[in-house]
Protein backbone atom coordinates (compact mmCIF):
# COMPACT_ATOMS: atom_id res chain seq x y z
CA UNK A 1 0.00 0.00 0.00
CA UNK A 2 2.43 2.61 1.25
CA UNK A 3 4.95 1.55 -2.18
CA UNK A 4 4.96 4.34 -4.20
CA UNK A 5 3.01 4.26 -7.23
CA UNK A 6 4.38 6.95 -9.32
CA UNK A 7 6.69 4.96 -11.33
CA UNK A 8 4.24 2.79 -12.73
CA UNK A 9 1.52 5.60 -13.35
CA UNK A 10 4.09 7.87 -14.90
CA UNK A 11 4.98 4.74 -17.33
CA UNK A 12 1.27 4.85 -18.26
CA UNK A 13 1.30 8.17 -18.57
CA UNK A 14 3.96 8.00 -20.84
CA UNK A 15 1.95 5.17 -22.94
CA UNK A 16 -0.98 7.48 -23.34
CA UNK A 17 1.38 10.48 -24.39
CA UNK A 18 3.18 8.40 -26.88
CA UNK A 19 0.10 7.57 -28.78
CA UNK A 20 -1.13 10.76 -28.76
CA UNK A 21 2.10 11.45 -30.19
CA UNK A 22 2.09 8.80 -32.86
CA UNK A 23 -2.04 8.98 -33.55
CA UNK A 24 -1.57 12.30 -34.48
CA UNK A 25 1.17 12.64 -36.54
CA UNK A 26 1.10 9.34 -38.27
CA UNK A 27 -1.27 9.19 -41.35
CA UNK A 28 -1.77 9.40 -44.75
CA UNK A 29 -1.41 13.21 -44.68
CA UNK A 30 1.23 13.95 -42.78
CA UNK A 31 1.17 16.33 -39.88
CA UNK A 32 3.77 17.56 -37.61
CA UNK A 33 3.60 18.06 -34.00
CA UNK A 34 4.64 21.87 -34.25
CA UNK A 35 1.12 21.99 -36.56
CA UNK A 36 -1.05 20.33 -33.86
CA UNK A 37 0.47 22.35 -31.12
CA UNK A 38 0.31 25.34 -33.41
CA UNK A 39 -3.31 24.77 -34.03
CA UNK A 40 -4.82 23.71 -29.91
CA UNK A 41 -2.57 27.41 -29.16
CA UNK A 42 -4.96 29.16 -31.87
CA UNK A 43 -8.08 27.26 -30.93
CA UNK A 44 -7.70 28.07 -27.07
CA UNK A 45 -6.19 31.96 -27.85
CA UNK A 46 -9.13 32.23 -30.43
CA UNK A 47 -6.96 33.51 -33.06
CA UNK A 48 -6.71 32.20 -36.33
CA UNK A 49 -4.17 29.74 -37.35
CA UNK A 50 -1.15 29.88 -39.16
CA UNK A 51 -1.72 26.69 -41.03
CA UNK A 52 -2.86 25.81 -44.75
CA UNK A 53 -6.85 25.12 -43.92
CA UNK A 54 -6.74 21.35 -45.47
CA UNK A 55 -4.56 20.78 -42.74
CA UNK A 56 -6.51 22.30 -40.08
CA UNK A 57 -9.48 20.42 -41.42
CA UNK A 58 -7.28 16.90 -41.10
CA UNK A 59 -6.21 17.63 -37.63
CA UNK A 60 -10.08 19.62 -36.25
CA UNK A 61 -12.04 17.43 -38.11
CA UNK A 62 -11.26 14.04 -39.20
CA UNK A 63 -8.16 12.90 -37.02
CA UNK A 64 -8.73 14.71 -34.42
CA UNK A 65 -11.75 13.28 -33.50
CA UNK A 66 -10.90 10.04 -33.93
CA UNK A 67 -7.76 10.02 -31.54
CA UNK A 68 -9.55 11.72 -29.18
CA UNK A 69 -12.45 8.70 -29.63
CA UNK A 70 -9.81 5.77 -29.50
CA UNK A 71 -7.78 7.64 -26.42
CA UNK A 72 -11.67 7.40 -24.73
CA UNK A 73 -12.56 4.01 -25.85
CA UNK A 74 -9.30 2.44 -25.08
CA UNK A 75 -9.50 4.07 -21.28
CA UNK A 76 -13.73 3.05 -21.07
CA UNK A 77 -12.77 -0.69 -22.13
CA UNK A 78 -9.70 -1.08 -19.82
CA UNK A 79 -11.61 0.67 -16.72
CA UNK A 80 -14.69 -1.26 -17.35
CA UNK A 81 -12.65 -4.66 -17.41
CA UNK A 82 -10.89 -3.33 -14.27
CA UNK A 83 -14.17 -2.57 -12.57
CA UNK A 84 -15.82 -6.18 -13.40
CA UNK A 85 -12.27 -8.32 -12.82
CA UNK A 86 -12.34 -7.13 -9.56
CA UNK A 87 -16.09 -7.21 -8.84
CA UNK A 88 -16.17 -10.95 -10.10
CA UNK A 89 -12.91 -11.84 -8.12
CA UNK A 90 -12.02 -13.47 -11.72
CA UNK A 91 -8.60 -11.94 -13.58
CA UNK A 92 -10.24 -13.58 -16.59
CA UNK A 93 -12.99 -11.26 -17.08
CA UNK A 94 -13.79 -8.65 -19.93
CA UNK A 95 -16.33 -6.13 -19.96
CA UNK A 96 -18.65 -8.15 -22.20
CA UNK A 97 -19.23 -10.90 -18.94
CA UNK A 98 -22.68 -9.75 -18.71
CA UNK A 99 -23.66 -9.23 -21.96
CA UNK A 100 -22.82 -5.87 -22.95
CA UNK A 101 -21.68 -6.29 -25.95
CA UNK A 102 -23.53 -8.89 -27.41
CA UNK A 103 -26.56 -6.53 -26.46
CA UNK A 104 -25.27 -3.94 -28.07
CA UNK A 105 -24.42 -5.48 -31.23
CA UNK A 106 -27.88 -6.67 -31.69
CA UNK A 107 -29.26 -3.26 -31.48
CA UNK A 108 -26.45 -1.87 -33.83
CA UNK A 109 -27.58 -4.97 -36.69
CA UNK A 110 -31.17 -3.93 -35.92
CA UNK A 111 -30.52 -0.86 -36.59
CA UNK A 112 -28.49 -1.37 -39.97
CA UNK A 113 -31.19 -4.14 -40.60
CA UNK A 114 -33.91 -1.37 -40.76
CA UNK A 115 -31.49 1.15 -42.60
CA UNK A 116 -31.75 3.64 -39.53
CA UNK A 117 -29.42 6.63 -39.54
CA UNK A 118 -25.84 6.54 -37.89
CA UNK A 119 -26.95 8.06 -34.77
CA UNK A 120 -30.50 5.90 -34.42
CA UNK A 121 -28.01 2.90 -34.54
CA UNK A 122 -25.27 3.96 -31.77
CA UNK A 123 -28.43 4.62 -29.76
CA UNK A 124 -29.87 1.42 -30.61
CA UNK A 125 -26.19 0.02 -29.58
CA UNK A 126 -26.17 2.01 -26.57
CA UNK A 127 -29.62 0.76 -25.35
CA UNK A 128 -28.76 -3.09 -26.18
CA UNK A 129 -25.99 -3.37 -24.06
CA UNK A 130 -28.27 -1.64 -21.10
CA UNK A 131 -30.95 -4.21 -21.47
CA UNK A 132 -28.79 -7.02 -22.04
CA UNK A 133 -27.02 -6.44 -18.62
CA UNK A 134 -30.09 -5.60 -16.68
CA UNK A 135 -31.59 -8.55 -18.32
CA UNK A 136 -29.14 -10.74 -16.93
CA UNK A 137 -28.99 -9.05 -13.59
CA UNK A 138 -32.86 -9.76 -13.15
CA UNK A 139 -32.61 -13.09 -14.18
CA UNK A 140 -29.21 -13.85 -12.01
CA UNK A 141 -30.92 -12.07 -9.07
CA UNK A 142 -34.03 -14.08 -8.95
CA UNK A 143 -32.16 -17.48 -9.00
CA UNK A 144 -31.47 -18.19 -5.28
CA UNK A 145 -28.24 -19.34 -4.79
CA UNK A 146 -25.55 -19.78 -2.51
CA UNK A 147 -22.74 -17.72 -4.81
CA UNK A 148 -24.67 -14.46 -7.03
CA UNK A 149 -21.65 -13.67 -8.44
CA UNK A 150 -21.52 -17.38 -10.09
CA UNK A 151 -24.71 -17.36 -11.09
CA UNK A 152 -24.53 -13.94 -12.83
CA UNK A 153 -21.17 -14.63 -14.73
CA UNK A 154 -23.68 -18.09 -15.67
CA UNK A 155 -26.28 -16.49 -16.70
CA UNK A 156 -24.27 -13.24 -18.77
CA UNK A 157 -22.73 -16.75 -21.25
CA UNK A 158 -26.55 -17.98 -21.68
CA UNK A 159 -27.96 -14.53 -22.23
CA UNK A 160 -24.67 -13.39 -24.90
CA UNK A 161 -25.10 -16.98 -26.55
CA UNK A 162 -28.95 -16.56 -26.98
CA UNK A 163 -28.41 -12.66 -28.21
CA UNK A 164 -25.41 -14.05 -30.57
CA UNK A 165 -28.22 -16.38 -32.29
CA UNK A 166 -30.17 -12.97 -32.56
CA UNK A 167 -27.57 -11.46 -34.57
CA UNK A 168 -27.06 -14.24 -36.33
CA UNK A 169 -30.80 -14.42 -36.93
CA UNK A 170 -30.23 -10.64 -38.47
CA UNK A 171 -27.36 -11.25 -40.22
CA UNK A 172 -28.81 -13.59 -42.37
CA UNK A 173 -32.20 -11.89 -42.88
CA UNK A 174 -29.90 -8.65 -43.93
CA UNK A 175 -29.56 -7.57 -47.59
CA UNK A 176 -26.06 -9.60 -48.36
CA UNK A 177 -24.99 -6.44 -50.93
CA UNK A 178 -25.78 -3.48 -48.56
CA UNK A 179 -26.28 -4.25 -45.15
CA UNK A 180 -24.65 -7.48 -44.21
CA UNK A 181 -20.69 -5.76 -44.87
CA UNK A 182 -21.76 -2.90 -42.76
CA UNK A 183 -22.96 -5.30 -39.89
CA UNK A 184 -19.61 -6.94 -39.98
CA UNK A 185 -17.47 -3.97 -40.20
CA UNK A 186 -19.64 -3.17 -37.17
CA UNK A 187 -18.80 -5.87 -35.48
CA UNK A 188 -15.53 -6.21 -35.85
CA UNK A 189 -14.75 -2.66 -34.27
CA UNK A 190 -13.96 0.48 -36.40
CA UNK A 191 -13.50 4.34 -35.57
CA UNK A 192 -13.11 5.33 -39.10
CA UNK A 193 -16.54 6.86 -39.35
CA UNK A 194 -15.85 8.68 -36.23
CA UNK A 195 -16.38 12.95 -36.11
CA UNK A 196 -16.76 15.59 -33.56
CA UNK A 197 -20.19 14.81 -33.25
CA UNK A 198 -20.05 11.57 -32.02
CA UNK A 199 -17.72 12.90 -28.99
CA UNK A 200 -19.81 13.88 -26.89
CA UNK A 201 -22.61 11.03 -26.40
CA UNK A 202 -19.21 9.03 -25.77
CA UNK A 203 -17.79 11.16 -23.30
CA UNK A 204 -20.46 11.58 -21.20
CA UNK A 205 -21.03 7.90 -20.36
CA UNK A 206 -17.51 7.55 -19.63
CA UNK A 207 -16.40 10.06 -17.53
CA UNK A 208 -20.15 9.65 -15.33
CA UNK A 209 -19.20 5.48 -15.49
CA UNK A 210 -15.76 5.90 -14.39
CA UNK A 211 -16.18 9.17 -12.00
CA UNK A 212 -18.65 6.53 -9.89
CA UNK A 213 -15.84 4.03 -9.50
CA UNK A 214 -13.05 6.19 -8.37
CA UNK A 215 -15.39 7.24 -5.90
CA UNK A 216 -16.02 3.47 -4.84
CA UNK A 217 -11.97 2.64 -5.03
CA UNK A 218 -11.99 1.48 -1.66
CA UNK A 219 -14.92 -0.46 -1.68
CA UNK A 220 -13.96 -2.49 -4.94
CA UNK A 221 -10.93 -3.27 -3.05
CA UNK A 222 -13.25 -5.11 0.02
CA UNK A 223 -15.80 -5.98 -2.92
CA UNK A 224 -12.92 -8.32 -4.42
CA UNK A 225 -12.87 -10.60 -1.28
CA UNK A 226 -15.43 -13.42 -0.64
CA UNK A 227 -19.20 -11.71 -0.42
CA UNK A 228 -19.51 -13.21 3.30
CA UNK A 229 -16.19 -11.41 4.21
CA UNK A 230 -17.51 -8.12 2.48
CA UNK A 231 -20.72 -7.77 4.29
CA UNK A 232 -19.12 -8.84 7.57
CA UNK A 233 -16.42 -5.83 7.26
CA UNK A 234 -19.71 -3.28 6.52
CA UNK A 235 -19.99 -3.38 3.13
CA UNK A 236 -23.25 -3.52 1.57
CA UNK A 237 -22.07 -5.59 -1.16
CA UNK A 238 -25.85 -6.07 -2.93
CA UNK A 239 -26.26 -2.41 -3.72
CA UNK A 240 -22.60 -1.63 -4.15
CA UNK A 241 -22.37 -4.31 -6.67
CA UNK A 242 -25.61 -2.69 -8.34
CA UNK A 243 -24.13 0.60 -8.91
CA UNK A 244 -20.72 -0.96 -9.97
CA UNK A 245 -22.35 -3.48 -12.38
CA UNK A 246 -24.03 0.11 -13.65
CA UNK A 247 -21.20 1.91 -13.94
CA UNK A 248 -19.16 -0.12 -15.94
CA UNK A 249 -22.10 -1.29 -18.25
CA UNK A 250 -22.69 2.80 -18.57
CA UNK A 251 -19.31 2.77 -19.78
CA UNK A 252 -18.64 -0.17 -22.21
CA UNK A 253 -22.14 0.54 -23.90
CA UNK A 254 -20.69 3.92 -24.25
CA UNK A 255 -17.67 2.97 -25.82
CA UNK A 256 -19.40 -0.22 -27.87
CA UNK A 257 -22.44 2.17 -29.51
CA UNK A 258 -18.88 4.64 -31.21
CA UNK A 259 -16.28 1.97 -32.04
CA UNK A 260 -18.37 -1.31 -32.54
CA UNK A 261 -16.97 -4.78 -31.16
CA UNK A 262 -13.21 -4.03 -29.96
CA UNK A 263 -12.52 -7.34 -27.60
CA UNK A 264 -8.97 -7.67 -25.64
CA UNK A 265 -8.49 -4.52 -24.49
CA UNK A 266 -10.53 -4.69 -21.33
CA UNK A 267 -9.18 -8.13 -20.60
CA UNK A 268 -5.44 -7.48 -21.05
CA UNK A 269 -4.79 -3.92 -20.19
CA UNK A 270 -6.20 -4.15 -16.61
CA UNK A 271 -3.47 -7.05 -16.07
CA UNK A 272 -0.67 -4.66 -17.42
CA UNK A 273 -2.02 -1.98 -15.19
CA UNK A 274 -2.00 -4.56 -12.36
CA UNK A 275 1.53 -5.40 -12.88
CA UNK A 276 3.00 -1.92 -13.15
CA UNK A 277 0.94 -0.17 -9.60
CA UNK A 278 -0.82 -3.39 -8.15
CA UNK A 279 -3.97 -4.37 -7.42
CA UNK A 280 -5.64 -1.48 -5.41
CA UNK A 281 -8.02 0.29 -7.34
CA UNK A 282 -7.13 3.85 -6.61
CA UNK A 283 -4.10 3.71 -8.62
CA UNK A 284 -5.63 0.79 -10.97
CA UNK A 285 -8.35 2.73 -12.21
CA UNK A 286 -6.28 5.73 -13.50
CA UNK A 287 -3.73 3.40 -14.78
CA UNK A 288 -6.08 1.10 -16.68
CA UNK A 289 -7.02 4.39 -17.87
CA UNK A 290 -4.15 5.54 -19.66
CA UNK A 291 -3.13 2.37 -20.47
CA UNK A 292 -5.95 1.82 -22.34
CA UNK A 293 -5.97 4.87 -24.22
CA UNK A 294 -2.68 4.25 -25.40
CA UNK A 295 -2.80 0.75 -26.05
CA UNK A 296 -6.25 1.61 -28.52
CA UNK A 297 -4.17 4.68 -30.10
CA UNK A 298 -1.33 2.45 -31.32
CA UNK A 299 -3.71 0.23 -32.76
CA UNK A 300 -6.10 2.28 -33.94
CA UNK A 301 -3.20 4.12 -35.95
CA UNK A 302 -1.88 0.86 -37.25
CA UNK A 303 -5.66 0.39 -38.16
CA UNK A 304 -5.96 3.34 -40.84
CA UNK A 305 -2.19 2.99 -41.83
CA UNK A 306 -0.66 -0.55 -41.88
CA UNK A 307 -2.90 -1.29 -45.36
CA UNK A 308 -4.49 0.28 -48.14
CA UNK A 309 -7.90 -0.47 -46.85
CA UNK A 310 -8.72 -0.05 -43.02
CA UNK A 311 -8.29 -3.12 -41.01
CA UNK A 312 -10.93 -3.51 -38.30
CA UNK A 313 -9.81 -3.25 -34.80
CA UNK A 314 -11.13 -6.07 -33.50
CA UNK A 315 -8.44 -8.23 -35.54
CA UNK A 316 -5.87 -6.33 -34.99
CA UNK A 317 -6.65 -6.63 -30.80
CA UNK A 318 -7.03 -10.27 -31.28
CA UNK A 319 -3.58 -10.60 -32.80
CA UNK A 320 -1.68 -8.23 -30.13
CA UNK A 321 -3.67 -9.41 -27.71
CA UNK A 322 -3.95 -13.26 -27.97
CA UNK A 323 0.16 -13.41 -28.31
CA UNK A 324 0.43 -10.99 -24.97
CA UNK A 325 -2.20 -12.82 -23.20
CA UNK A 326 -0.33 -15.89 -23.36
CA UNK A 327 3.10 -14.61 -22.54
CA UNK A 328 1.34 -12.48 -19.11
CA UNK A 329 0.13 -16.28 -18.54
CA UNK A 330 3.37 -17.90 -18.33
CA UNK A 331 5.54 -14.68 -16.67
CA UNK A 332 3.20 -12.70 -13.96
CA UNK A 333 0.70 -15.20 -13.55
CA UNK A 334 1.50 -15.76 -9.92
CA UNK A 335 0.73 -11.80 -9.11
CA UNK A 336 -2.81 -13.44 -9.32
CA UNK A 337 -2.65 -16.62 -8.45
CA UNK B 1 -23.38 -6.04 26.06
CA UNK B 2 -24.56 -9.52 24.65
CA UNK B 3 -24.74 -11.13 21.54
CA UNK B 4 -27.40 -14.21 21.63
CA UNK B 5 -29.75 -15.88 19.26
CA UNK B 6 -32.98 -16.73 20.48
CA UNK B 7 -35.05 -20.22 19.50
CA UNK B 8 -32.94 -19.85 16.32
CA UNK B 9 -33.98 -22.05 13.41
CA UNK B 10 -31.17 -21.51 11.06
CA UNK B 11 -30.26 -22.89 7.27
CA UNK B 12 -30.73 -21.80 3.35
CA UNK B 13 -33.00 -21.09 1.47
CA UNK B 14 -33.87 -24.58 0.46
CA UNK B 15 -33.37 -26.57 3.53
CA UNK B 16 -33.41 -26.04 7.41
CA UNK B 17 -30.04 -26.79 9.29
CA UNK B 18 -30.73 -26.57 12.65
CA UNK B 19 -34.18 -25.37 15.22
CA UNK B 20 -34.33 -24.74 18.54
CA UNK B 21 -30.79 -23.23 19.18
CA UNK B 22 -30.53 -20.63 22.15
CA UNK B 23 -27.28 -19.76 22.29
CA UNK B 24 -25.35 -16.31 24.21
CA UNK B 25 -21.72 -14.59 23.99
CA UNK B 26 -21.27 -12.33 26.77
CA UNK B 27 -18.09 -9.49 26.39
CA UNK B 28 -14.76 -10.94 28.13
CA UNK B 29 -15.91 -14.70 27.48
CA UNK B 30 -14.55 -17.30 25.05
CA UNK B 31 -17.21 -19.64 23.75
CA UNK B 32 -16.57 -22.77 21.28
CA UNK B 33 -18.75 -24.36 19.17
CA UNK B 34 -17.89 -28.03 18.58
CA UNK B 35 -19.85 -30.76 16.95
CA UNK B 36 -19.33 -33.05 13.75
CA UNK B 37 -19.20 -32.29 10.16
CA UNK B 38 -22.39 -31.06 9.32
CA UNK B 39 -23.94 -31.13 12.20
CA UNK B 40 -24.78 -26.98 11.67
CA UNK B 41 -21.90 -24.99 12.89
CA UNK B 42 -20.84 -22.76 10.31
CA UNK B 43 -24.47 -22.09 9.23
CA UNK B 44 -25.15 -21.13 13.16
CA UNK B 45 -21.92 -19.17 13.18
CA UNK B 46 -23.13 -16.95 10.27
CA UNK B 47 -26.82 -16.69 11.33
CA UNK B 48 -25.21 -14.91 14.70
CA UNK B 49 -23.01 -12.36 12.21
CA UNK B 50 -25.96 -11.56 10.57
CA UNK B 51 -24.87 -12.89 7.24
CA UNK B 52 -27.45 -15.41 7.28
CA UNK B 53 -31.05 -14.63 8.01
CA UNK B 54 -32.45 -16.99 10.81
CA UNK B 55 -35.85 -18.82 9.13
CA UNK B 56 -37.17 -18.10 12.72
CA UNK B 57 -36.12 -16.82 16.44
CA UNK B 58 -34.11 -13.76 16.72
CA UNK B 59 -30.56 -12.63 16.91
CA UNK B 60 -29.89 -9.56 19.04
CA UNK B 61 -26.90 -7.60 19.52
CA UNK B 62 -27.63 -5.62 22.96
CA UNK B 63 -30.69 -4.17 23.53
CA UNK B 64 -31.64 -4.34 20.06
CA UNK B 65 -32.41 -7.06 16.63
CA UNK B 66 -29.01 -7.45 14.84
CA UNK B 67 -30.97 -7.79 11.64
CA UNK B 68 -31.85 -3.98 12.59
CA UNK B 69 -28.17 -2.94 12.56
CA UNK B 70 -27.20 -1.44 9.02
CA UNK B 71 -24.01 -3.45 7.65
CA UNK B 72 -21.53 -0.80 8.99
CA UNK B 73 -22.59 -0.10 12.38
CA UNK B 74 -22.88 -4.14 12.61
CA UNK B 75 -19.47 -4.40 11.63
CA UNK B 76 -18.21 -2.07 14.46
CA UNK B 77 -19.59 -4.53 16.55
CA UNK B 78 -18.60 -8.22 14.86
CA UNK B 79 -15.41 -8.85 13.16
CA UNK B 80 -15.31 -12.18 11.52
CA UNK B 81 -12.45 -14.58 10.85
CA UNK B 82 -12.79 -16.26 7.84
CA UNK B 83 -11.04 -19.48 7.79
CA UNK B 84 -7.57 -18.56 6.52
CA UNK B 85 -8.20 -18.63 2.06
CA UNK B 86 -5.81 -16.98 -0.61
CA UNK B 87 -6.76 -13.79 -2.58
CA UNK B 88 -7.20 -13.15 -5.93
CA UNK B 89 -5.55 -10.50 -6.43
CA UNK B 90 -1.78 -9.64 -4.58
CA UNK B 91 -3.02 -7.12 -2.04
CA UNK B 92 -0.47 -6.49 0.82
CA UNK B 93 -1.03 -8.19 3.99
CA UNK B 94 -1.14 -4.13 5.31
CA UNK B 95 -3.92 -3.64 2.56
CA UNK B 96 -5.63 -6.81 3.92
CA UNK B 97 -5.36 -5.57 7.70
CA UNK B 98 -6.67 -2.19 6.53
CA UNK B 99 -9.67 -3.15 5.36
CA UNK B 100 -10.72 -3.87 8.69
CA UNK B 101 -11.06 -0.14 8.84
CA UNK B 102 -13.80 -0.13 5.68
CA UNK B 103 -16.58 0.01 8.67
CA UNK B 104 -15.00 3.41 10.36
CA UNK B 105 -14.99 5.56 7.00
CA UNK B 106 -18.02 6.62 4.83
CA UNK B 107 -19.01 4.83 1.34
CA UNK B 108 -16.69 6.89 -0.69
CA UNK B 109 -13.53 7.44 1.62
CA UNK B 110 -9.87 5.86 1.71
CA UNK B 111 -8.15 4.56 5.16
CA UNK B 112 -6.67 7.60 6.90
CA UNK B 113 -3.39 8.43 8.36
CA UNK B 114 -5.01 7.26 12.05
CA UNK B 115 -6.53 3.65 10.06
CA UNK B 116 -3.20 3.42 9.41
CA UNK B 117 -1.85 3.42 12.91
CA UNK B 118 -4.70 1.15 13.68
CA UNK B 119 -3.35 -1.13 11.43
CA UNK B 120 0.23 -1.06 12.48
CA UNK B 121 -0.90 -1.46 15.93
CA UNK B 122 -2.81 -4.36 14.65
CA UNK B 123 0.07 -6.22 12.61
CA UNK B 124 2.51 -5.59 15.89
CA UNK B 125 0.00 -7.00 18.53
CA UNK B 126 0.35 -10.22 16.15
CA UNK B 127 3.85 -10.18 15.80
CA UNK B 128 3.67 -9.97 11.93
CA UNK B 129 4.83 -6.17 11.32
CA UNK B 130 7.06 -7.38 8.84
CA UNK B 131 4.91 -8.97 6.14
CA UNK B 132 3.01 -5.70 6.27
CA UNK B 133 4.20 -4.74 2.27
CA UNK B 134 4.36 -8.75 1.40
CA UNK B 135 1.67 -9.45 -0.66
CA UNK B 136 -0.70 -11.70 0.95
CA UNK B 137 -0.76 -14.25 -1.99
CA UNK B 138 2.63 -15.03 -0.88
CA UNK B 139 2.67 -15.58 2.46
CA UNK B 140 2.56 -19.06 4.56
CA UNK B 141 -1.25 -20.64 6.08
CA UNK B 142 -0.40 -19.77 9.66
CA UNK B 143 0.43 -15.80 8.66
CA UNK B 144 -2.42 -15.63 6.30
CA UNK B 145 -4.72 -16.77 9.77
CA UNK B 146 -2.77 -14.12 12.01
CA UNK B 147 -3.43 -11.02 9.27
CA UNK B 148 -7.51 -12.21 9.29
CA UNK B 149 -7.11 -11.94 13.05
CA UNK B 150 -5.33 -8.73 12.94
CA UNK B 151 -7.53 -7.12 10.36
CA UNK B 152 -10.59 -8.36 12.96
CA UNK B 153 -8.78 -6.29 15.87
CA UNK B 154 -8.44 -3.45 13.36
CA UNK B 155 -12.25 -3.82 12.96
CA UNK B 156 -12.09 -2.50 16.65
CA UNK B 157 -15.02 -4.54 17.66
CA UNK B 158 -16.67 -5.96 20.49
CA UNK B 159 -17.03 -9.49 19.57
CA UNK B 160 -15.06 -11.86 17.38
CA UNK B 161 -16.47 -14.75 15.35
CA UNK B 162 -14.00 -17.22 13.99
CA UNK B 163 -14.38 -20.31 12.11
CA UNK B 164 -11.62 -22.69 12.26
CA UNK B 165 -9.20 -20.93 13.35
CA UNK B 166 -6.84 -23.52 13.18
CA UNK B 167 -7.84 -25.73 10.86
CA UNK B 168 -5.04 -25.11 8.74
CA UNK B 169 -2.25 -24.63 10.82
CA UNK B 170 0.41 -26.41 11.81
CA UNK B 171 1.33 -27.16 15.50
CA UNK B 172 3.00 -23.91 16.82
CA UNK B 173 0.47 -21.71 15.39
CA UNK B 174 -2.25 -23.35 16.88
CA UNK B 175 -1.30 -22.72 20.24
CA UNK B 176 -0.10 -19.33 19.62
CA UNK B 177 -3.75 -18.51 18.34
CA UNK B 178 -5.37 -20.21 21.09
CA UNK B 179 -3.44 -17.98 22.83
CA UNK B 180 -3.89 -15.00 21.05
CA UNK B 181 -7.76 -16.07 21.36
CA UNK B 182 -7.34 -16.01 25.31
CA UNK B 183 -5.56 -12.44 24.77
CA UNK B 184 -8.59 -11.16 22.83
CA UNK B 185 -11.23 -12.04 25.91
CA UNK B 186 -8.93 -10.71 28.35
CA UNK B 187 -9.00 -7.47 26.46
CA UNK B 188 -13.06 -7.33 26.80
CA UNK B 189 -13.67 -8.75 23.69
CA UNK B 190 -16.61 -12.01 23.38
CA UNK B 191 -14.75 -14.56 21.26
CA UNK B 192 -17.04 -16.82 19.70
CA UNK B 193 -14.91 -20.05 17.81
CA UNK B 194 -15.57 -23.53 15.72
CA UNK B 195 -13.10 -25.72 16.26
CA UNK B 196 -12.54 -29.73 15.56
CA UNK B 197 -10.33 -30.64 18.55
CA UNK B 198 -11.71 -30.53 21.90
CA UNK B 199 -8.67 -29.63 23.07
CA UNK B 200 -8.70 -26.35 21.34
CA UNK B 201 -11.77 -25.74 23.73
CA UNK B 202 -10.17 -26.79 26.87
CA UNK B 203 -6.80 -24.55 26.16
CA UNK B 204 -8.81 -21.30 25.33
CA UNK B 205 -12.56 -21.52 25.94
CA UNK B 206 -14.51 -20.71 29.30
CA UNK B 207 -17.98 -22.31 27.76
CA UNK B 208 -18.86 -24.77 25.14
CA UNK B 209 -21.95 -24.96 22.62
CA UNK B 210 -22.09 -28.98 21.44
CA UNK B 211 -24.24 -29.17 18.05
CA UNK B 212 -25.00 -32.68 16.57
CA UNK B 213 -27.85 -32.54 13.41
CA UNK B 214 -28.74 -29.08 13.98
CA UNK B 215 -30.12 -29.66 17.80
CA UNK B 216 -28.13 -28.71 21.00
CA UNK B 217 -26.21 -31.40 22.60
CA UNK B 218 -24.94 -29.61 25.88
CA UNK B 219 -23.62 -26.10 26.57
CA UNK B 220 -22.45 -24.78 29.45
CA UNK B 221 -19.28 -24.37 31.73
CA UNK B 222 -15.72 -26.29 29.74
CA UNK B 223 -15.40 -28.40 33.07
CA UNK B 224 -19.18 -29.34 33.32
CA UNK B 225 -19.38 -30.32 29.55
CA UNK B 226 -16.45 -31.87 28.23
CA UNK B 227 -16.16 -34.72 29.42
CA UNK B 228 -15.37 -38.86 27.83
CA UNK B 229 -18.98 -39.70 27.51
CA UNK B 230 -20.02 -36.31 26.06
CA UNK B 231 -17.92 -36.34 23.51
CA UNK B 232 -18.47 -40.00 22.61
CA UNK B 233 -21.92 -39.40 21.86
CA UNK B 234 -21.07 -35.66 20.29
CA UNK B 235 -19.16 -37.26 17.36
CA UNK B 236 -20.46 -41.57 17.72
CA UNK B 237 -16.46 -42.31 18.00
CA UNK B 238 -14.88 -43.53 20.81
CA UNK B 239 -12.32 -41.18 23.61
CA UNK B 240 -9.69 -41.64 25.73
CA UNK B 241 -8.99 -38.84 28.71
CA UNK B 242 -5.85 -38.70 29.36
CA UNK B 243 -4.81 -36.77 32.79
CA UNK B 244 -1.59 -35.13 34.20
CA UNK B 245 -2.41 -35.22 37.74
CA UNK B 246 0.29 -33.10 38.52
CA UNK B 247 -0.56 -30.36 36.60
CA UNK B 248 -4.20 -30.53 36.81
CA UNK B 249 -4.69 -30.58 33.14
CA UNK B 250 -6.42 -33.11 31.15
CA UNK B 251 -6.58 -33.64 27.29
CA UNK B 252 -8.92 -35.90 24.81
CA UNK B 253 -7.70 -38.61 22.06
CA UNK B 254 -10.08 -39.74 19.03
CA UNK B 255 -10.21 -43.27 18.46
Amino acid sequence: MTRSAAPGLLIALAVLVAGLLLAFTVGRYPVGLADVFELIVAKLTGRAPNLPAALENVIWQVRGPRVVAAALVGAALAVAGTAFQGLFRNPLVSPDILGASSGAALGAVIGIFFSLGVFAIQALAFAGGLVAVVAVYLIGSAVRARDPVLVLVLTGVVIGSLLGAGVGLVKYLADPYNQLPAMTFWLLGSLAATGVADLVPLFGPVALGTAVLVALRWRMNVMSLPDEEARALGVPTGVLRIAIVAAATLVTSASVATAGIIGWVGLVVPHIARTLVGPDFARLIPAAALLGGGFLLVIDTLARTMAPIEIPLGILTALVGTPFFIWLLASVSRTWS
Amino acid sequence: MILEGRGLTIGYSDRVVGRNLDVALAKGEVLALLGPNGGGKTTLLKTLLGLLAPKAGEVRLGDRPLASFASRDRARLIAYVPQSHSATFAFTVEAIVLMGRTAHGNLFSRPTAADRAVATRALERFGIAHLGERPYTMISGGERQLALLARALAQEPQFIVLDEPTASLDFGNQGRVMNEICALAESGLGVLFTTHDPNHALRAADRAFLLRDGRMVAEGNIGAVLNREQLQSLYDAPVERIVDTAAGKSAFLPG
